[in-house]
């Protein structure tokens, strides 16, 4: 049976070293995921500013906010940022960072100075790509299709595709980390099968970080070198191919929205077996779930150029491989509905985030079988229907996922808990604002109200308005926790080493927890999510 | 013996970092980390490697022109100059793996010789390519000759070369990255910091050597031997 | 539907009404499985709420109930893939006579050029129960023609000709979007369909509402003599390139072993690569008239060797009797 350790104002990561010093050349995985949580704070409320300008100009038809050139910048930026500075780190690099190797009983990651590294290529590349960004701007859209992006945008393509660059190694870096972390720094008796779901989720988000990024690595390099030095790889007028940079560019953006989502699915793992004080259920398969969405993802990536071009024999085979890919998807939203059967559920915060997860979740992921669907996604192809479909599984589905696990890790990061009541709110308030936003660019979008446009037919103008009226309730919902996050730091209540008696080797060290993690190794002789065995004690702060 | 050997193990024990048990998982998982980095640049040369492969397969007679430019005489020599620096990075990990430290830092200063050597050959063969044109871009300018082939695009060609400058360009970005490895190890050699019970770095920066070394011998034969017809 | 929030656009072609129906049976399906989720958390998270159920119940799992949330949801979507399949195969395949109407995409215009030379910009005419096929480039960037009330969508490329089909069943005027992100003015890049019954199309076919500067094959005709492909491509045995009566359409030996289809890419990329695919039996001495032939001129090409392949000669163009298979207008 786990013992959990007692602790009262002891030296933790906190407070162990003062000085900006001691934080910009920390090699200590927590205080570089705070540094991260910071950084990727800061990148989505301008992800989130430029979505808001986005949606004030298309309350009415005509193009009048803004020109049609910067209409064009500000849906580019907002993609550039959300993809690349802050859904793809956001969940492993701040939530996984800090707890992977307290998940499995080690003192840090693999490689700390290695971390500490991957935290400064973020930077340089956020940094390389705001400059781009505010000394004029990229117009190509976030996915950069040639030959518009490499021959006929006027903009600064080249500086925001380094920036990319930059931060796409900040990305390998961290994946090969938890890789070698997870299969190396295991705690004595942490055997795969003892691994919590996190860390599948993880591990599997990893290997496409390895595998996949240095595709479009190398693919924005080649698109750099065309605009520099005209040398014609994708552009038809010199001889190249534009269609080839589209497989190139999707072969890792595909998988990338796996990166984004799979340690998002981690997180609700971890809460709904919490918050229904009982194992996952069926956790081998969950498991492996997780590793099949990995392997599948990289095989689907032309689903994104059905009307492209291509062959109708390569669509029939990236057709079926979609399918297969939303598979172990639902078998994972099934299994975690089936946990909470006969469990004893309780309503806090994060398992409320979880249920708004699984729920949009669900939506979201159904709507990639629209998509999946040949003659279906012919005609809603590049409309509203696929921004509704991705915001559905990002925002309604990783965003929430990221929130729950704040919330659910607040208390061992800082030691502090928020106030449960204003959490509740703002969940709800995100929930409604959500779906108010998102909901009717479905029927937009079949409507057939194409993407990437600053003016629209007058008919659509209703369902326009009524998204940007949930825009607003949305944003609400997000700057509240900002607020009384920062609050909680200074007057929350103390949380102690596990305020939700949750299982979990990081439950077992103090709250915050000391800067080497454990006073001594842990030795695990109990399965993962031994909640039959755990005390089962009211929650005594928050409720 | 046991005096020195007690000395080569307080070296590896002020090398052991805090968040491992011992040396041993410390030397598992560095080795894991260069595999998987590996495996990554894998990933990176295969972007360009499929962009080569795509166009091979359409632009072949523009293709066979433009490798004809290559020489093949400068491009072995070159190949053989980086199998060799490969044997004597080998031989300079096995070095540190007998305790031989005067030893390894010879031979790795003869890996750095012939890392400069692939150096300068390609500076020499990208001199003579520029000289003539055949950098893409504004300046590029290419005569195709082959009287068989009369309609071959010099624009085709011209992604040839594109694609050979920015393989070969990446691959000699990777080995100055791998001359700077390998003096780092020369300096902290000299300064004792190997043993045989702790060389991991000089092991993984062999790693990364022989990986660029067999990016060179795929690159060879795709870029110099394209046709057996060589003007020279 | 209601007249003031409408949930999909007009069914105005054959094929709408197929892709609707596989839309609303993928919500059906849809709405069934979120609601089974919705209701089932809402339900256990009441049932088994900590204050009326505080021991949990722990279950490790149950094979069959894995194996039955894998593979029926596997073989419902199998079905979607199914019709999602037969729908794209038939958007796949235009009809062998179709009326053809090539575009030219540029940014940030339409420009359509029907077979009988009329041209018009951001605005198509076609007769209403008739097949219509169109040939599209592109002059710069990436475009996309989509006719959200036809369910048709397809990408307009530089550097080659993609086609896609429709046949229009309900006179009207609809909506035509640029739907591949093209620059600036990627919105504005609109324009209309204008479906017409038979006698008003006639009519407005006649009125000559493009210019009348002869057929688009009549105009690759001309370019033909022009650009001195007569030369060698003659319509006997003693041209040094193949001859192209009757060629299009038809499979060709190619020099290294390939078999292809003479279709309007395959002379497209003639004219502009001629050393990429030679035919069986000819030497590869065709220079390339990459840079010297305008998207326009090449597609007017493309329709004079069409013609070629017709049985019966075409006479020149004006009335709009070189458009084939004209019993299909009614």
């Amino acid at each position: 049976m786990a013992t959990a350790v007692q602790t009262v104002e002891r030296e933790n990561y906190l407070n162990s070293n003062y000085g900006i010093k001691s934080w910009l050349l920390t090699t200590d995985h927590k205080r570089i995921a705070v540094l991260y949580l910071i950084s990727i704070t800061a990148m989505f409320w301008l992800g989130g500013f430029f979505a808001m300008m986005i949606r004030l100009e298309l309350l009415t038809p005509a193009g009048d906010l803004v020109s049609s050139d910067t209409y064009n910048k500000l849906f580019t930026m907002h993609g550039i940022i959300m993809v690349f500075f802050f859904l793809i780190p956001s969940v492993p690099a701040v939530i996984g960072n800090f707890l992977v190797p307290l998940m499995v009983g080690a003192k840090d990651l693999a490689f700390p100075r290695v971390n500490l590294l991957s935290w400064y290529l973020y930077m340089a590349g956020a940094i390389t790509a705001l400059v781009a960004m505010v000394t004029g701007g990229v117009d190509t859209g976030w996915t950069f299709y040639t030959p518009f992006s490499t021959t006929y945008s006027n903009t600064h393509v080249i500086g925001a595709a380094i920036g990319i660059f930059i931060a796409g190694f900040s990305s390998i870096l961290t994946g090969l980390n938890f890789i070698v972390t997870i299969h190396r720094m295991r705690a004595p008796g942490m055997t795969w099968r003892r691994l919590p779901l996190f860390c599948w989720s993880n591990y599997a988000a990893a290997i496409i970080m390895v595998l996949g990024t240095p595709v479009i690595a190398i693919t924005l390099l080649l698109v750099a070198l065309e605009r520099a030095f005209h040398i014609g790889v994708f552009n038809p007028q010199l001889g190249g191919d534009p269609l080839l940079f589209q497989h190139l560019f999707w072969f890792y953006s595909h998988p990338a929205v796996y990166i984004m989502i799979l340690p998002g699915m981690g997180v609700i793992s971890e809460i709904v077996a919490c918050f229904s004080r009982k194992r996952v259920f069926g956790y081998e398969f969950v498991a492996l779930a997780s590793i099949a969405i990995a392997v599948l993802g990289f095989l689907v990536w032309a689903h994104h150029m059905f009307v492209a071009g291509i062959s109708v024999y390569a669509a029939l085979v990236f057709s079926l491989l979609s399918y297969l890919v939303a598979i172990p998807s639902a078998v994972k939203v099934f299994n975690w509905t089936a946990t909470m059967y006969k469990g004893s559920i309780s309503y806090n915060t994060p398992m409320l985030y979880a249920f708004g997860f699984i729920g949009l979740f669900t939506v979201g992921g159904l709507t990639g079988i629209f998509l999946s669907s040949l003659g279906l996604d012919v005609h809603v192809h590049d409309t509203y229907f696929v921004i509704a479909h991705f915001h559905y599984v990002m925002v309604g589905g990783m965003v929430m996922a990221y929130m729950a696990g704040l919330h659910f890790w607040w208390p061992k990061m800082t030691g502090k808990m928020y106030p449960e009541a204003w959490a509740k709110l703002s969940a709800l308030l995100v929930f409604v604002g959500f779906n108010t936003t998102f909901f009717p660019l479905f029927i937009l979008g079949y409507m057939g109200s194409p993407r990437r446009y600053h003016a629209y037919p007058p008919e659509f103008q209703v369902l326009n308005v009524l998204s940007t009226a949930g825009a607003s309730i949305l944003a609400v919902g997000y700057v509240l926790p900002m607020i009384y996050f920062v609050w909680s730091l200074r007057y929350g209540k103390d949380a102690g080493p596990n305020p939700w008696n949750a299982t979990g080797l990081e439950w077992m060290t103090s709250s915050p927890p000391p800067t080497h993690n454990f006073d001594e190794t842990p030795v695990v002789t109990w399965e993962a999510y031994d909640y039959e065995h755990q005390p089962q004690e009211e929650i005594t702060v928050g409720h | 013996m046991a005096t020195s050997d007690m000395g080569d193990i307080q070296v590896a024990e002020r090398a052991l970092q805090h968040h491992f048990a011992d040396m041993e998982q410390q030397r598992d998982t560095a080795s894991f980390g260069m595999w998987m980095f590996l495996l990554t640049e894998i990933m990176f040369f295969g972007g360009l490697f499929c962009a080569y492969l795509v166009y091979r397969a359409s632009y072949y007679h523009a293709f066979v022109e433009g490798s004809q430019k290559m020489n093949i005489t400068l491009g072995a020599t070159n190949t053989a100059v980086l199998i060799c620096s490969s044997l004597t990075m080998a031989l300079g990990v096995r070095a540190a793996q007998m305790g031989k430290p005067k030893l390894m830092v010879i031979l790795l200063l003869v890996t750095i010789l012939f890392g400069f050597g692939f150096l300068g050959i390609k500076a020499v063969e990208y001199h003579e390519h520029w000289v003539n044109h055949e950098f893409p871009g504004p300046s590029f300018h290419f005569e195709t000759g082959d009287p068989a082939h009369p309609a071959t695009d010099p624009q085709h060609t011209e992604i040839y070369f594109s694609l050979y400058w920015a393989m070969t360009g990446l691959h000699a970005l990777h080995m100055v990255i791998g001359i700077g490895l390998v003096a780092w190890l020369v300096i902290a050699g000299l300064m004792g910091a190997y043993t045989p019970h702790y060389y991991n770095p000089v092991e993984n920066v062999g790693l990364y050597w022989h990986f660029v070394d067999l990016v060179w011998i795929y690159l060879f034969p795709m870029l110099y031997l394209i046709s057996k017809k060589h003007g020279g | 539907m209601w007249k003031n929030f409408p949930l999909f656009p007009e069914r105005a072609s054959a094929l709408a009404w197929q892709v609707d129906g596989l839309y609303f049976l993928l919500i059906a399906v849809s709405a069934f499985f979120t609601l089974l989720i919705f209701a089932a958390i809402f339900f256990f998270a009441v049932k088994y709420r900590r204050s009326v159920h505080p021991q949990a119940v722990q279950i490790e799992g149950s094979l069959p109930l894995e194996l039955a949330w894998t593979l029926i949801p596997l073989g419902i979507c199998m079905i979607f893939f199914a019709w999602g399949s037969l729908i794209y195969f038939q958007e796949a395949r235009p009809p062998k006579d179709a009326m053809e109407v090539y575009v030219v995409a540029k940014q940030w215009m339409w420009k359509f050029e029907y077979e009988d030379g009329q041209r018009d910009i951001n605005q198509l005419h076609v007769p209403v129960g008739r097949d219509v096929k169109m040939i599209m480039s592109s002059q710069d960037a990436i475009h996309s023609f989509f006719v959200p009330a036809f369910r048709i969508k397809a990408d307009v490329l530089p550097g080659r000709f993609t086609t896609t089909w429709f046949r229009p069943t309900k006179v009207g005027t609809y909506h035509l979007f640029c739907s591949q992100y093209c620059g600036t003015n990627h919105s504005a890049m609109i324009g209309q369909v204008i479906v017409m019954d038979p006698a008003a199309y006639q009519a407005w076919m006649s009125g000559g509402a493009g210019s009348s500067s002869g057929s688009l094959a009549a105009n690759g005709q001309q370019l033909f003599q022009q650009l001195g492909c007569a030369t060698c491509h003659r319509s006997d045995t003693q041209g040094r390139g193949p001859n192209l009566v009757g060629l299009f359409g038809k499979p060709v030996l190619l020099d290294d072993g390939r078999t292809v289809i003479a279709d309007e890419n395959y002379i497209r990329e003639s004219i502009l690569n001629p050393g990429a695919k030679i035919i069986s039996g000819f030497k590869p001495i065709m220079p390339t008239f990459q840079g010297q032939v305008s998207e326009e001129n090449l597609m007017a090409l493309v329709a004079y060797v069409k013609s070629l392949a017709q049985t019966q000669p075409k006479g020149e163009a004006g009335d709009g009797s070189s458009v084939p298979n004209t019993s299909k207008l009614q």
